[in-house]
Formats: structure tokens, C-alpha cells, sequence
């Protein structure tokens, strides 16, 4: 049994319109597999339906061999949740926080407190014990979500969003902490807006867009495939590099008063670019998860 | 449409939830109930007992307070049920999240809304204690049968924490409560046999006050308090009962339909 999550024609429908389009993945135990996509795209509508939180249209959801629509209070009690709103329990300290909800999941009180003072220590919360969530900065907040997710001794986690909001410092902290689980080889589900988390956390990610998956893959392959190793953006291009850029080839997306060329380098013509087009300003540098994220999902507001 | 696989003890753990906060907060809950009484006794014990002299009731002659004293305990089991199971219910639910959290556990949405009806009626029991204290020290209570009102706060809290429930079920903001309050809560506190008897009523209105779940509650305060009550307590007991059954019933659709989608 070494598929956590299988996932086959999921649909969730709100309203007769779907929100989730026939949706197929399967994630492997042990595996750190992101869910992205722009607003809109299902990922929080999958999420819900994968913790039991909403029943799907139609399709198959299976979490450890289980079905979600039958098997839900089974499957529950093995996973960790860190939803993307804060749902903490602002009428409880810190460690009750812990302890209540260790006892939804009918853990004994002397186990949930050791467990509880494990966590408080390993999210660097244990000074915080007895404070007010309400007392907690935003980096807090998230570590105390992240600690109660892991109060059952999840075999899989999932976490919608958990940096959004953070400044640099708490989510490299967060980083940090979920490196170190992931090394730990628990099986993870994480959506994020953050195309620099993915590609550090993630081992395969899929993109989703209008409830269909675009992509599936890890990382680097692909980044290596829609947008190639090396990126050059020119500002204030003029026709003759279009013209140019047409006559040999060159991948490129037109923004109107920028290019966005994709790895030019590899057919041998940074140079001549370099020293023909580059009027304003141009910069030259690697491809990242957003290039091709962007490439996929486009451009423009979602909202 | 109720599955009954979505019902087990687990329920009590979000009730003992609500008691961890509530053990934080208890001496300033403990006040409501302790005055409470006391206010209303001393108001219209001293300032109506120049204009009402005694109290028909039942074939008895009551004094005016002690005529309302058992109707307090009862509409205190009322107001503290329905409050818990509306504002407090709502706030948990909208602007704490709390359901939310506790949906991604084991727990069943069922199980919380049980709970949470489950915990007004502790509160209303638990509201009901110290009245009954400070009543009966005042001498508006015959012990033992008396300590039968514990129980019956319980019972009667679990049919206002009922409809508070439903009413949280399908309100849509938090100010709409003013509507059941308003139209249901209030008159029901004024007409239900509690500050003057039901056949003080016009015939037509007399129907409409029996079919108030607080007549009934009152009706059976009366009976453990001082032995006398004008309907059958049978009567008063299957009505709450039913009353409790479709109320809850209801709230567990209404419940179902606005959070899980």
C-alpha cells in the first residue's frame, strides 16, 4: 500500500458549476506534493474534500485505501489539517489550544500532554505555553495551526497555505520545520501561492487551472521543460527583436513594454541579443517555478 | 437524511471544551444567576406587593412571589440555553472558526452540534443550581423535592438550546437574533404563566401561552418547587420532549446545509 491519496474524475460541483473538473493524482506515501494553481483554480475545494470537510459530487477519493465518503472518521483520525484560515481556538491558551483538540481525537490526557509539550518545543512555542492566541504574531499563529495538525501523529499532512501572511523570517522558519518533517518521511499535501516554497519543499507538484490539472512533475523538470534553464527579459523591445526573435525561433512571451524570452542561450543567441536589443534595460537570469506557472495559467487577474 | 454513524460519545469532548473555557470565565457567570433572583424578588416583592395581594392559582392562594419564584428558575433555563446556542453559538461558528477546526478531526458535525445544545443545557442547569440556593434560603422552595429542578433545568435547556440552535442554523448574521428574540423569546417570557397565571389571559390567548415550551417548564418548576402545577406534569414532560426531538432535529439539518458544501 504505497499510494497515500488517490484521486480519479473528482468532481465537485457548487451550484451546477464545477469547481473541480474531473480531477486525477495519486500521491505516494512519503512524498511532498504540491497543489497549485491561481484563485479560483479548485485547490481549496480539492483540499476540503480530501479531510472530509466537503462531500464530492462524483469520483473516486480514496486516503489510505479508504473511501473518503464512507471511511471519513477513520481517514480523519490519521491525517493532520492546517487549514488555510486561522482556527484556533481564540477562547484557549496556547497549550489548551493543544490539549483540546488532542482530546477530539480522543487521545488520553497524559499522552496529549507530553505530545503537546514535544510540539511546543519543536515549533520554539514552549515560552509561549500559557499566553492568549490572541497575544501570538502571525508567525506564531501558523507554527501553533502547524503543531495542533501533528497532535494525532499524522501519517499524512496537509496544509492549504500555511506561509501566506508570514514575513521572510517566520517562513523560513516554517521552512525549516517542515524540511525537518519531511525528512522525517510523513506524506504531505501542501497548496501555496509562494512558487519558491514549492520548488523547495515539493518533490512533484501538479498546477491546476479551472478545476483541470495543466501539469504535473517535480520541479525542476518542470521548469526545465515550459521554461527552459535561463530567462531574459527585455524592457522597451522594439520590432526588430520580435522580428528577429521570430525569424530564429526564440520562445518568448510579449507584454507589451516587456519580452520575456525563454532560453535563448540555447540556441546560441544571448549575445547578438545582448549587444543588438538590449535598449533599456534587459536582465538575464535563471528560470524559475513562477516563469512557468505564469506560462501555464497566464497572465491576467483572477479576481 | 440523519446518518446515525455521525453520532457517538466523541460529542462530549467538544462539550468538556466548553467547559475548560467556561472554567476560566465562572465567577463572572456565577454573578448572573445570584442576582438575578434577588433583584426580581426584591423589585416585586416590595414593589407590588401593595398592589397584588395574593395569587389564584391551582386552587391555591400564593403570595405574588412566591408565585414568580419557581417562573424565575425557568425563564433563567430559557435565556441562559437559547443565549448559549445563538450568540455564543454563532460566534464560534462565524467569527471563531471553531466548527471549522473541529471538522478536520474525527469529530462529525452532528456530534458538535449535539454538544453544543448539550452544553446550554449544562449552563442552564448549572445557572439553575445557584438559584435554587439563593430561592431556597429565601424560603420559596420545599426541600427535597426541590432539588428535582437540577434535572429539570437540564431537560428544559436541551429545548432552548434546541431552537437557539436551529435559529443559528439558518440565521445570517449575527444581529437577526433581535427577530426571534423580539417575536418568540420576549413574549414567551412575559406570557408563559410566569409573572401572572394563564387564565389571566383572554380565552383565545389562553391556547397560544400552552403551546409556549416555557409554560410547560414553568408548569413543572412549580411542581418541584411547591407542589402545585395546573396540567398534568405528563403532559408538560412529553411536550418538552417532543419539543426537544424536532428542535434538535431540525438544527441538525439547518446546520448540515449551511456549513457543509
Amino acid at each position: 500500500m504505497n499510494k497515500i491519496i488517490e484521486i480519479q474524475n473528482l468532481v465537485k460541483q457548487f451550484n451546477g458549476v464545477n469547481a473541480v473538473n474531473g480531477l486525477s493524482f495519486s500521491v505516494e506515501k512519503g512524498e511532498f506534493f504540491g497543489l497549485l494553481g491561481p484563485n479560483g483554480a479548485g485547490k481549496t475545494t480539492t483540499i476540503r474534500m480530501l479531510y472530509g470537510y466537503s462531500p464530492p459530487t462524483s469520483g473516486m477519493l480514496r486516503v489510505f485505501g479508504m473511501d473518503i465518503s464512507t471511511d471519513s472518521r477513520k481517514i480523519k483520525s490519521r491525517i493532520g489539517v492546517c487549514q488555510q484560515d486561522n482556527t484556533l481556538d481564540p477562547d484557549l491558551s496556547v497549550e489548551q489550544n493543544l490539549l483540546v483538540f488532542a482530546g477530539y481525537f480522543s487521545i488520553p490526557k497524559k499522552e496529549a500532554v507530553e505530545r503537546s509539550e514535544e510540539l511546543l518545543d519543536f515549533f520554539a512555542l514552549s515560552h509561549k505555553k500559557d499566553a492568549k492566541v490572541m497575544e501570538l504574531s502571525g508567525g506564531m499563529v501558523r507554527r501553533l495551526i502547524l503543531a495542533r495538525s501533528l497532535i494525532n501523529r499524522p501519517e499524512l499532512l496537509i496544509l492549504d497555505e500555511p506561509t501566506t501572511g508570514l514575513d521572510p523570517q517566520s517562513r523560513h522558519q516554517v521552512w525549516e520545520k517542515l524540511g525537518e518533517l519531511k525528512k522525517s518521511g510523513l506524506t504531505v499535501v501542501i497548496t501555496t501561492h509562494y512558487m519558491e516554497e514549492a520548488t523547495q519543499l515539493c518533490d512533484r507538484l501538479v498546477i491546476v487551472d479551472h478545476g483541470n490539472i495543466l501539469v504535473d512533475g517535480s520541479p525542476e523538470r518542470l521548469i526545465e521543460q515550459y521554461a527552459g534553464r535561463h530567462i531574459v527579459e527585455i524592457e522597451g523591445p522594439d520590432q526588430d527583436l520580435i522580428e528577429y526573435l521570430k525569424n530564429h525561433d526564440v520562445e518568448y512571451d510579449d507584454l507589451g513594454k516587456r519580452l520575456i524570452l525563454y532560453d535563448p542561450e540555447r540556441k546560441g543567441m544571448n549575445s547578438a541579443i545582448r549587444s543588438q536589443y538590449c535598449n533599456e534595460k534587459c536582465i538575464y537570469r535563471n528560470s524559475t517555478l513562477e516563469d512557468v506557472f505564469l506560462r501555464l495559467t497566464g497572465r491576467e487577474l483572477r479576481e | 437524511m440523519i446518518n446515525p454513524a455521525l453520532f457517538s460519545w466523541r460529542f462530549l469532548n467538544v462539550w468538556k471544551r466548553n467547559l475548560v473555557v467556561y472554567k476560566k470565565i465562572w465567577k463572572v457567570n456565577f454573578l448572573t444567576p445570584l442576582f438575578e433572583p434577588l433583584f426580581y424578588i426584591l423589585a416585586f416583592g416590595l414593589g407590588f406587593s401593595g398592589l397584588i395581594r395574593k395569587v389564584h392559582y391551582d386552587g391555591v392562594e400564593l403570595s405574588y412571589t412566591g408565585f414568580i419564584a419557581p417562573a424565575l428558575i425557568a425563564t433563567a433555563v430559557m435565556w441562559n440555553a437559547f443565549f448559549e446556542t445563538t450568540y455564543a453559538s454563532f460566534v464560534r461558528m462565524y467569527f471563531q472558526k471553531t466548527f471549522d477546526g473541529m471538522l478536520a478531526t474525527p469529530l462529525s458535525l452532528e456530534e458538535i452540534i449535539i454538544a453544543e445544545i448539550a452544553w446550554s443545557a449544562t449552563k442552564s442547569a448549572g445557572a439553575a443550581t445557584i438559584m435554587l440556593l439563593v430561592l431556597g434560603l429565601m424560603g420559596f422552595i420545599h426541600f427535597p423535592m426541590g432539588l428535582l429542578l437540577i434535572p429539570m433545568a437540564f431537560f428544559g435547556g436541551l429545548a432552548f438550546g434546541a431552537i437557539g440552535m436551529f435559529f443559528t442554523g439558518i440565521t445570517p448574521t449575527i444581529d437577526m437574533f433581535n427577530l426571534p428574540i423580539f417575536l418568540f423569546i420576549t413574549p414567551m417570557f412575559l406570557f408563559s404563566g410566569t409573572f401572572f397565571p394563564v387564565s389571566n389571559l383572554p380565552a383565545w390567548a389562553q391556547p397560544v401561552a400552552l403551546a409556549f415550551p416555557l409554560y410547560h417548564l414553568a408548569e413543572l418548576a412549580r411542581l418541584f418547587s411547591i407542589g402545585t402545577c395546573e396540567v398534568s406534569p405528563l403532559i408538560s414532560i412529553g411536550y418538552l420532549t417532543v419539543f426537544i426531538i424536532f428542535f434538535t432535529f431540525l438544527a441538525l439539518i439547518a446546520m448540515r446545509k449551511r456549513l457543509i458544501q
